[in-house]
């Protein structure tokens, strides 16, 4: 039985644990902002936070997050998130949607690390993120837009 | 009386009225110009007919069903039609809203349930959102301004004829003014009136029409996750269940032991669900489901069952062989699809001729969000929430299979996180129904990606041959097209090989090309697993064959791409179906002809704005090439240009120009999102997806082994979108986009490097 906190608040969850993240939060949390979409780490849909890395839920389980900080699409906060969901919103990047949760993950995480990401920065940390409605054009271009949004 | 239960997502709007009546609003009647006729001078569009009437229940047109006013003026429009990623939940409610001159911020959109008896026909497919319901959301939209209208001029005593409404607010000639909210009772209390009566705007006074700035209206709800979709409604006592299929159609347990998945904590029970197979329509395929309370004790559950599976019939369906047969099918005679002039002749005469066949795996949908949905069965009936393309037919399938009264059954749609045709098919609901009723609680049944990859209804496998004679000067005289892929039609009947008119009128016979002698054939194929629909249908086959043998026929003549493809088409014409030896049922995607024609010149254009668009002819460093192919479908002309790189021995494609002709362009930023999607996915099924079957199973399982297009490899996509007047009629928007796609990478890649590839999918690597 493992403890950590989800989006600042604190839980502890009754289920095994080899119960993968992702289905605890959308299960037992009823946090269902993340999606399922391969469940073996080959597509991004259920990319969190852990301790402010991004991290595939499907793959990570829950007793291994004694005392862990996860931050699911729903608390997603900060400069970088705002300026990515701000983008995606202007720039009409969503088709079905389904897998942008991770998406606004991955590309928020992105611009932690890379404020001004080049191209090939943008598609190598994309590349796990998968879109069968193909809207990778557009997230490219909401990436540098929410970089230059952030750099005012 | 069922009683539906409160989800915890935003609810379903039961039903529609005027939701609040205000004082003012009740003085509709007293007014000097009451009722009955409109006294508006018309400026009505030319109607038009449209395969809309032909489909089950029609094109419903009565605004009290789609339109309801608050008092406060708050608009709420029904969106009829299934959201999967095309924006019809948006740009039909926003056709409405534009001629209904409402403000768009002030207009809420509510998701109808399966319903076709009150709202028409709901089946999201075909491409037809848009082209079937643009006239009627104009005549909702303009009927209610008109009601308005009508009813400020009662309540003011004034002509109706000098009454205006603009954004949001009704005026009168000596300054009146009132708002949607004051005048919706007195409105929706007037006869509605006929299209003739109404005033329409014209094209200049569009505000959102053909615009392209009303953005999807679930837009934020996706991006900060809020959005609900098939699993993510959340209910009270919700069991969660997964089933282990056959993994041949048609087989099933010859026994199992459910002991160890019994012993899984969290484990509940465990069900055997009837088989299926083939033409059993969308039956489950039956299996084993495990019920849990959390999805991963029913996987971990699933995983403990011990069952001997019996394969049945179709165990001993192998990709390689059927595919051999296939080939060998195409080198006879088939059954007679087109007999235009007297290609036997044509032959006969030919001072050579020129063949080539090409072939085409499998393809599962693999929508982002695997199938899923949610069913709560009680004493008082079943209520469903689920993703899915076609909800009135999910409720008349499951209320057949499980002898329900279909009054009874409720059918909720959410968002469908992708369709691509897998969701028309809706096994996955009614295993959720039938456990929900075994269980006595509502049930979530969750597919894996496995499952999905591996229980799909497959798009078909075909062999294509074409063989054209020619004259002495190179002149094509005959063109010969044999085309052998199992149907669709196996899915819903005991199959005979055969082939549909509507498989056939997909790019097989339609061949609009100004040849003399034309013969269309389809061979005989039997099917070995469930035949569905993915995303353009049997035009991807057809399209990939045709495209790809006119770049070779281009190569073998010693002419570039484009003039081939410009000979072949012909002049500007409309093909005459009465002399171009088409069967009587041919098929034109259920449009009349004379309203939705073959129409040559449409083609050729969208070919050279491609072509100059990507630049076709100019120079280019070694490993490149542009490749070019245009395709009519869903009564829509779309070419690819595509630049092929060759990259470290992988094909890359760093950009695609696209043009479309859909008539008219209601909403061209989802017009060009749609392309560019398509764009990539037609990638996919060039590069990379392929299903392939050994012993009746499905080999791939997950992304790993059936890879699509990621970050690493996509083309910038230019999409042309041709402008026309309303009077060009709206066509196919969703699916015309994929089947120029691969033929186009296939020319660009032969042009690159003079590797011709007649497979799909035809690899990443060189």
């Amino acid at each position: 039985m493992a403890t950590f906190t989800v989006n600042g608040k604190s839980v502890t969850l009754d289920v095994d644990d080899d119960t993968p993240l992702l289905w605890a939060l959308r299960d037992e949390l009823r946090l269902t902002g993340t999606k399922f979409g391969c469940g073996i780490a080959q597509c991004g849909a259920c990319t969190v936070m852990l301790d402010g890395a991004p991290v595939r839920s499907c793959q990570t389980q829950v007793g291994t997050l004694d005392g862990a900080e996860i931050t699911t699409i729903e608390g997603l906060d900060g400069p970088e998130a705002e300026a990515v969901q701000n983008a995606w919103t202007k720039i009409d990047v969503p088709q079905c949607g389904w897998c942008q949760s991770g998406q606004v993950m991955a590309a928020t995480a992105l611009l932690k690390d890379t404020p001004k990401p080049s191209d090939a920065d943008i598609d190598n940390a994309m590349w796990g993120n998968v879109c069968r409605c193909a809207t990778y054009v557009r997230i490219r271009a909401a990436i540098h837009d929410a970089a230059d949004t952030l750099e005012g | 009386m069922l009683k539906y239960l409160e989800p915890h997502s935003e609810p379903v709007v039961e039903t529609l009225r005027i939701a609040k009546v205000s004082r003012r609003g009740f003085l509709g009647t007293t007014g000097a110009f009451a009722l009955a006729a409109y006294a508006m001078p018309a400026r009505a569009f030319d109607k038009y007919p449209t395969g809309a009437e032909g489909m089950p229940h029609g094109v419903v047109e009565d605004p009290l069903v789609f339109v309801s006013i608050d008092a406060d003026g708050t608009v709420t429009l029904v969106a009829h039609r299934s959201e999967m990623g095309t924006g019809s939940r948006t740009s039909i409610p926003m056709v409405m809203a534009d001629e209904m001159e409402a403000d768009w911020n002030l207009v809420k959109i509510v998701q109808a349930p399966g319903d076709e008896p009150k709202y028409g026909n709901q089946d999201t497919d075909g491409s037809r959102s848009m082209r079937h319901h643009i006239q009627m959301a104009r005549k909702i939209g303009g009927s209610v301004r008109t009601m308005l209208a009508q009813a400020a001029a009662n309540e003011w005593g004034v002509d109706p004829a000098t009454v205006t409404v603009e954004m949001h607010e009704v005026k009168g000639p000596a300054g009146q003014s009132a708002g949607f909210g004051d005048l919706a009772a007195a409105a929706m209390a007037l006869p509605v009136p006929t299209h003739e009566e109404i005033a329409y705007k014209s094209e200049d006074q569009f505000r959102y029409i053909g615009k392209g700035e009303v953005q999807i209206t679930d837009l934020r709800d996706i991006t900060t996750g809020a959005a609900v979709y098939g699993g993510d409604v959340m209910l009270d006592g919700m069991k969660f269940a997964v089933v282990a299929r056959p993994p041949v159609v048609g087989g099933k347990a010859a026994s199992f032991d459910a002991t160890e998945a019994l012993a899984v904590p969290g484990v509940e029970s465990v069900h055997e669900i009837p088989y299926g197979g083939l033409a059993q329509k969308f039956a489950p395929l039956g299996g084993i489901a495990v019920v849990a309370s959390n999805t991963w004790a029913a996987l971990k559950g699933r995983d403990a069952l011990k069952i001997e599976w019996e394969a049945g019939e179709h165990g001993s369906y192998n990709s390689d062989a059927y595919m051999e047969e296939m080939i060998a099918t195409s080198e006879q005679p088939g059954s007679l699809a087109r007999d235009q002039g007297d290609l036997d002749a044509a032959f006969g005469d030919a001072a050579r001729t020129f063949t080539r066949t090409y072939t085409q795996a499998h393809i599962a949908h693999i929508p982002m969000e695997p199938p899923a949905a949610i069913a709560s069965y009680t004493a008082e009936g079943l209520e469903i929430w689920a993703p899915v393309q076609s909800p009135y037919t999910v409720r008349n399938d499951i209320a057949e299979a499980m002898a329900l009264d279909p009054e009874n059954v409720r059918v909720n749609v959410t968002l469908l996180g992708g369709g691509f045709g897998r969701k028309s098919k809706a096994d996955f609901v009614t295993e959720a129904a039938l456990l929900s009723r075994e269980v006595g609680a509502p049930v979530r049944m969750q597919w894996t990606r496995e499952d999905d990859v591996r229980h799909s209804f497959y798009h078909t496998t075909s062999a294509e041959r074409i063989e054209v004679s020619l004259d002495a000067e190179d002149n094509v005289t005959g063109w010969l097209h044999r085309s052998v892929a199992p149907s669709i039609l196996s899915t819903f009947a005991p199959d005979e090989g055969n082939v549909l008119p509507l498989e056939q009128g997909m790019g097989l016979n339609d061949v609009p090309f100004d040849i003399a002698n034309i013969r269309c054939e389809s061979g005989k194929a039997l099917a070995h697993t469930r035949i569905g629909w993915f995303r353009a249908v049997s035009n991807i086959p057809h399209a990939w064959a045709i495209g790809s043998f006119v770049g070779e026929l281009a190569d073998e003549l010693g002419k570039d791409q484009r003039t081939m493809w410009l000979e072949l088409i012909g002049a500007p014409r409309q093909l005459d179906p009465q002399n171009s030896g088409l069967p009587d049922n041919f098929w034109n995607y259920g449009e009349p002809m004379a309203e939705f024609p073959i129409d040559t010149g449409k083609m050729a254009h969208v070919l050279n704005v491609a072509a100059d668009g990507i630049g076709y002819g100019k120079d280019l460093p070694e490993g490149e090439g542009i490749g070019l192919a245009v395709h009519r479908s869903f009564v829509s002309y779309v070419a690819c240009a595509a630049h092929v790189k060759i990259v470290d021995g992988r094909i890359t494609v760093p950009e695609m120009h696209m043009a479309i002709d859909c008539g008219f362009c209601a909403n061209p930023e989802r017009v060009e999102s749609q392309i560019q999607g398509a764009a990539v996915m037609g990638m996919s099924v060039a590069l990379h997806s392929g299903i392939t079957f050994e012993n009746g199973a499905v080999v791939q399982s997950n992304f790993y082994d059936y890879d699509v297009v990621r970050s690493d490899n996509y083309p910038t996509v230019t999409t042309h979108i041709i402008p026309h007047p309303f009077s060009v009629h709206a066509t196919g928007v969703g699916e015309p986009g994929v089947p120029p796609v691969a033929p186009a990478i296939a020319n660009g890649l032969y042009a690159a490097t003079g590797d011709r590839r007649r497979s799909l999918p035809m690899g990443v690597n060189v």
